[in-house]
């Protein structure tokens, strides 16, 4: 009959773990971190620098970083799992973190709605949540832009620019936001040329880099010329269309620097305003508001410099656009509107204001756009 | 630059090009693996030394401003991998798959905690050659510019094809191969032989890495490689351990990497994932079709473990 | 590999003068496995020297966050569970002499089968419908890695390769029904099934931040020990382990075992994903896919394949996963900084296996008094 290792092993371990107790008593409080006023966390699904979603919510942080009173706690590439939950918690319990910005999609239901509970007097703010009071608890908010502005405009110059009538976009996968990106591009394309269409190929993950890259290169075989993309770091895809000689416009984040000659504009998230805003209610005292949107007007979203090649006729209709956007309430799905399958999805003289919360539901793609959602 | 409508030979071409395009990392890394199993080891830790390479080449290239030093630093890095695989594998009573399964790992975790840095840099990619010029398709252009590793690729297939049929060390590693008696009785130091080997293999892993990063897709992150290593390792057992067919399947598995994207392209989008999963299941296919549970697989060397 | 124990068991040394020599031919089961976790960890910690970073601070900090406060307590142990599963199904294999490393594939298509079928057994009372849903789950992982085994006993398909092949397509399949056929309309930005009805959550330990799974876990590789230990089919299982051929002659049915043990062993994994999806997520869809298989690769090499150590070994590696989260924020590591931990605790304890029967300080003969 042999003796299993469990019990000489967990004896073992018992006898190191008292040992690292004592030595943790003599060495450098690492274990707790100086808090200065408030501590806000943000935690991120990919890496920092990926020039895509990630990146962007960065840049609000490191915008939070330099207000005084405020440190700042950040952690990467922290899956949708348990693992958010832990981290939530550990910067809860550790750095006592009082406001958390978890801001992947995937975050919110069920781990932002299993942990905030839990913790009543932190704030926890959700990108693209669709919190509703009689569903979430109070201490959670959702916020959220509306970027299919920017896409409408990305649509535009590359409606200019396109000289094979035929646009690019590489998704990662077909849920509403994505959709209404890929809506709104070829919509904003067919303000310049109404026979302008769009064909749409779907890699299937958020960042995958070789699907992304074969996408790319399958699109530009099928001859699009002005290429974007819905995926979580847009830099293979920039890079690869550029080399294939095909305008681009950016999303996320400024994607100019990968591709100088070819980068038309691009539709950003402009968080560190929104971020920084956030921050100072509760610094103030107050209570952010529990869903929170916003568009061009209300700068949660803004458009990267036009670029060198885009023509003086694209940029004065992108301007004049813009400058329509800016009073806010912009209706970017006008009716007579069918879906590329040939349902109606307006009549004539409806429309869908930015604000109108059915977009965030969208399941269709407009016609025009070659692809399918499933 | 405007592009014909091709309609459905987009496919056939967009074939071609995936093949050529997504093929060179299969090459290198079961060029390595050929050699590395020819001389009666197997490595399965050339994933993990596929994705340290990608990083060392990107980073060494983005640093020096020369992709062809980030190439010879990823074929470094792998060698070292290979040598290190190699020698622990030559102690008694070590299972060379779960030390290859272990080097993986670590090759994959120092990849991704050097590799930080270098997410957001652009390094300077590979050159290519056109060979599409004869056609005035824009597409057929695109699918024929051939990157320089791959030509190198095939040279090194030939290279290693006639290596093992007409040269003296080409014998000596078939014969550690085989048979470790019989080496030793010829004198030779297997374990040695199998070292240098392996090193030679990872070299090989690395090189095919760092296309992926200095070409295609050109870019360095935690996503690079989506089980090419691997697979690569199946190819090798596909292709009979014959390096001129490895360059074969290797074609194989790149355009059914291409399958999914091309058929989207031409309006074919359901089940895409499916369509994503193709190597995967034709690999499978392969080692089911190519495996036999009593016969020991013609042309397999003797020594092999997975073979015995 | 089989259990290289060289401890031949049933050796009962009764006398005073040999119980030094038992000791010490039985400790080495455990002391070279523990050594070899120290020489890891002692290298991970010159690694991090030479790149400026304080070993010590490290593994402070990993103390802390994974050991340290009921929190981080809690936090281990809710990350224990999928690792244990996880771990079996590496092990059990292993008992045959096979490396199975698909178990990844396992978790996700047993999660995906209980998202599927859950809202067909929501008219069923919990006590009824649970069971019934961890069963499918495990039905269909057990189906998948059997099939491994499948094509190894027939066809003498490498399992490694093809395990890993098979982790692969199955989050393909995974991601094709969670977004295609089995999708829930109203899961508008992240697909997935439809989530589960409340009485079909399985909770947390009374008391505790941690699922039952942990509790099931536990128990599977409790059951896992005695199958592998104290029955026959694990006693040919061992033997087979040894030299297949030579069991084939001797007329093992090594056929069954292979496919009952892999198979086993794919079910256990499939009940990880069972709880995943009803205890942590609520519904099937892409995060089922986080690498626990690949972690549970390395618990069971480091414990040896044996059931018993699988479970503190698990809640070791779920403590190193824990601190991940604290030694960003503090050290500025990356992520992948555990990854990298893991990988030279994996070498190493694989590296100590040449020295079993090698070290003459275990060898019963140099303590044995009477001679």
């Amino acid at each position: 009959m042999t003796i299993t290792p469990f019990s000489r092993r967990g004896f073992l371990k018992g006898g190191a773990a008292l040992a690292g107790a004592s030595a943790l008593g003599t060495l450098p409080s690492l274990a707790q971190a100086d808090s200065h006023g408030l501590t806000v966390g943000f935690i991120y699904v990919g890496p920092k620098d990926d020039f895509g979603y990630n990146q962007a919510h960065a840049e609000g942080a490191a915008a939070v970083k330099m207000m005084d009173g405020v440190t700042v706690v950040e952690e990467e590439n922290v899956a949708e799992t348990v693992d958010v939950q832990k981290s939530m918690e550990s910067m809860i319990s550790f750095d006592s973190a009082a406001l958390l910005f978890p801001t992947s999609f995937g975050y919110f239901d069920p781990h932002i709605l299993e942990v905030a509970p839990k913790y009543p007097d932190v704030r926890f703010q959700h990108a693209a949540g669709l919190w509703s009071a009689d569903k979430h608890p109070m201490n959670v908010g959702s916020y959220f832009g509306y970027i299919g502005l920017g896409q409408y405009l990305n649509g535009i110059v590359a409606g200019h620019m396109s000289k094979s009538k035929k646009l690019g976009f590489v998704a990662a996968k077909p849920i509403p936001q994505v959709l209404q990106n890929i809506n709104s591009y070829l919509l904003g394309a067919r303000q310049v040329d109404p026979t302008i269409t769009c064909q749409v190929i779907f890699t299937g993950e958020w960042s995958l880099a070789v699907k992304e890259a074969e996408a790319t290169n399958a699109l530009a075989d099928a001859g699009c010329d002005v290429i974007t993309c819905h995926v979580d770091g847009p830099k293979v895809v920039m890079e690869t269309a550029a080399g294939r000689g095909a305008y681009v416009c950016g999303y996320h984040a400024n994607q100019s620097p990968l591709a100088p000659e070819k980068y038309l504009t691009g539709a950003e998230w402009n968080w560190p305003g929104v971020y920084t805003r956030m921050v100072q209610t509760v610094l103030d005292g107050g209570t952010i508001d529990n869903f929170d949107r916003g568009g061009l007007a209300e700068g949660y979203i803004k458009m990267s410099p036009l670029g060198s090649a885009v023509t003086d006729a694209a940029r004065a209709q992108f301007e004049a656009t813009k400058a329509e956007m800016l009073k806010g309430n912009f209706a970017a799905y006008k009716g007579p509107l069918k879906d590329n399958a040939g349902n109606t999805i307006l009549g004539a003289g409806d429309s869908l204001v930015e604000t109108d919360i059915s977009l965030e539901s969208m399941d269709y793609l407009v016609e025009g756009v070659i692809g399918s959602t499933s | 630059m405007t592009e014909a409508d091709l309609g459905l030979w987009a496919i056939p071409v967009a074939i071609l090009g995936g093949a050529i395009r997504v093929s060179t990392p299969f090459l290198f890394v079961s060029l390595g693996e050929v050699l590395t199993e020819r001389s009666g080891r197997i490595n399965l830790g050339l994933e993990g030394t596929l994705v340290f390479g990608a990083m060392a080449g990107y980073a060494l290239a983005y640093e020096t401003g020369s992709p062809w030093i980030g190439v010879l630093a990823a074929a470094f890095a792998g060698s070292l991998f290979g040598l290190f695989h190699g020698l622990i594998c030559s102690l008694p009573r070590v299972n060379d798959i779960a030390i290859g399964i272990a080097l993986m790992l670590l090759g994959m975790g120092l990849a991704f905690f050097f590799g930080k840095p270098y997410i957001q840099p652009v390094a300077p990619d590979l050159p290519s050659i056109g060979f599409g010029g004869w056609s005035d398709l824009p597409q057929v252009q695109a699918a024929l510019r051939v990157n320089v590793l791959f030509l190198i690729g095939i040279a090194a297939a030939i290279a290693l094809w006639w290596m093992f049929r007409a040269t003296r060390i080409g014998l000596l590693i078939r014969v550690v191969g085989d048979s470790t008696d019989a080496a030793r009785a010829m004198g030779l130091r297997p374990a040695v032989i199998r070292t240098l080997a392996t090193a030679a293999g990872g070299a090989f892993a690395g090189v095919g890495g760092a296309y992926l990063s200095l070409f295609y897709p050109g870019s360095w992150n935690e996503g690079i490689s989506s089980g090419q290593g691997l697979m690569a390792v199946a190819l090798v057992i596909f292709a009979r351990w014959n390096p001129l067919a490895c360059f074969w399947a290797a074609i194989l598995f790149g355009g059914a990497g291409a399958l999914g994207p091309a058929l989207q392209s031409v309006g074919v989008s359901e089940g895409y994932y499916l369509f994503y999963a193709a190597p995967y299941v034709l690999t499978l296919g392969v080692l089911i079709v190519t495996s036999s549970p009593t016969r020991a697989m013609t042309g397999a060397p003797g020594e092999l473990s997975i073979t015995k | 590999m089989a259990d290289q124990n060289p401890s031949r068991g049933g050796e009962k040394i009764l006398s005073p003068d040999g119980w030094l020599a038992a000791l010490a031919q039985r400790s080495e089961a455990v002391v070279l496995p523990m050594g070899a976790l120290l020489a890891g960890l002692a290298a991970f910690g010159l690694f991090l020297l030479i790149l400026g970073k304080s070993p010590a601070d490290f593994y402070a900090l990993v103390y802390k966050a994974g050991f340290g406060t009921a929190f981080s307590w809690q936090n281990t142990l809710s990350r224990t569970a999928p690792l244990l599963f996880a771990a079996l199904c590496v092990a059990l294999p292993a008992r045959l002499g096979l490396v199975v490393i698909g178990g990844e594939g396992a978790i996700v298509l047993g999660g995906v089968a209980c998202g599927a079928l859950a809202g067909s057994v929501s008219g069923l009372p919990g006590p009824l419908a649970i069971p019934l849903l961890a069963l499918a789950g495990a039905l269909v992982a057990g189906l998948w890695i059997g099939a491994v085994g499948a094509l190894r006993h027939y066809r003498g398909v490498n399992e490694t390769i093809a395990s890993l092949l098979m982790a692969y397509i199955a989050i393909a399949l995974m991601n094709h029904l969670v977004e295609g056929p089995f999708r829930d309309p109203a899961s508008l930005n992240k697909p997935s099934t439809a989530p589960l009805a409340a009485h079909l959550r399985i909770g947390d330990i009374p008391g505790w931040d941690v699922h039952w799974g942990l509790v099931v876990g536990i128990l599977s590789c409790v059951v896992a020990w005695v199958l592998m230990e104290r029955t026959t089919w694990g006693f040919a299982a061992r033997i087979a382990g040894g030299n297949i051929r030579a069991a084939q002659v001797q007329g093992l049915p090594v056929g069954r075992l292979i496919l009952g043990f892999t198979a086993l062993g794919g079910a256990f994994a499939g009940i990880a994903g069972v709880f995943e999806v009803a205890a942590v997520h609520g519904s099937a869809n892409a995060s089922l896919a986080s690498g626990y298989g690949y972690t549970g690769i390395l618990v069971a090499f480091l414990a040896r394949h044996n059931p018993l150590a699988i479970i503190p070994v698990a809640i070791l590696l779920a403590g190193f996963e824990a601190s991940s989260g604290l030694l960003q924020r503090r050290m500025d590591l990356p992520d992948a900084t555990v990854l990298v931990l893991q990988g030279f605790v994996f070498v190493t304890i694989l590296l100590s296996e040449t020295l079993y029967g090698r070290l003459r300080i275990f060898s019963p003969a140099r303590w044995r008094t009477n001679q």
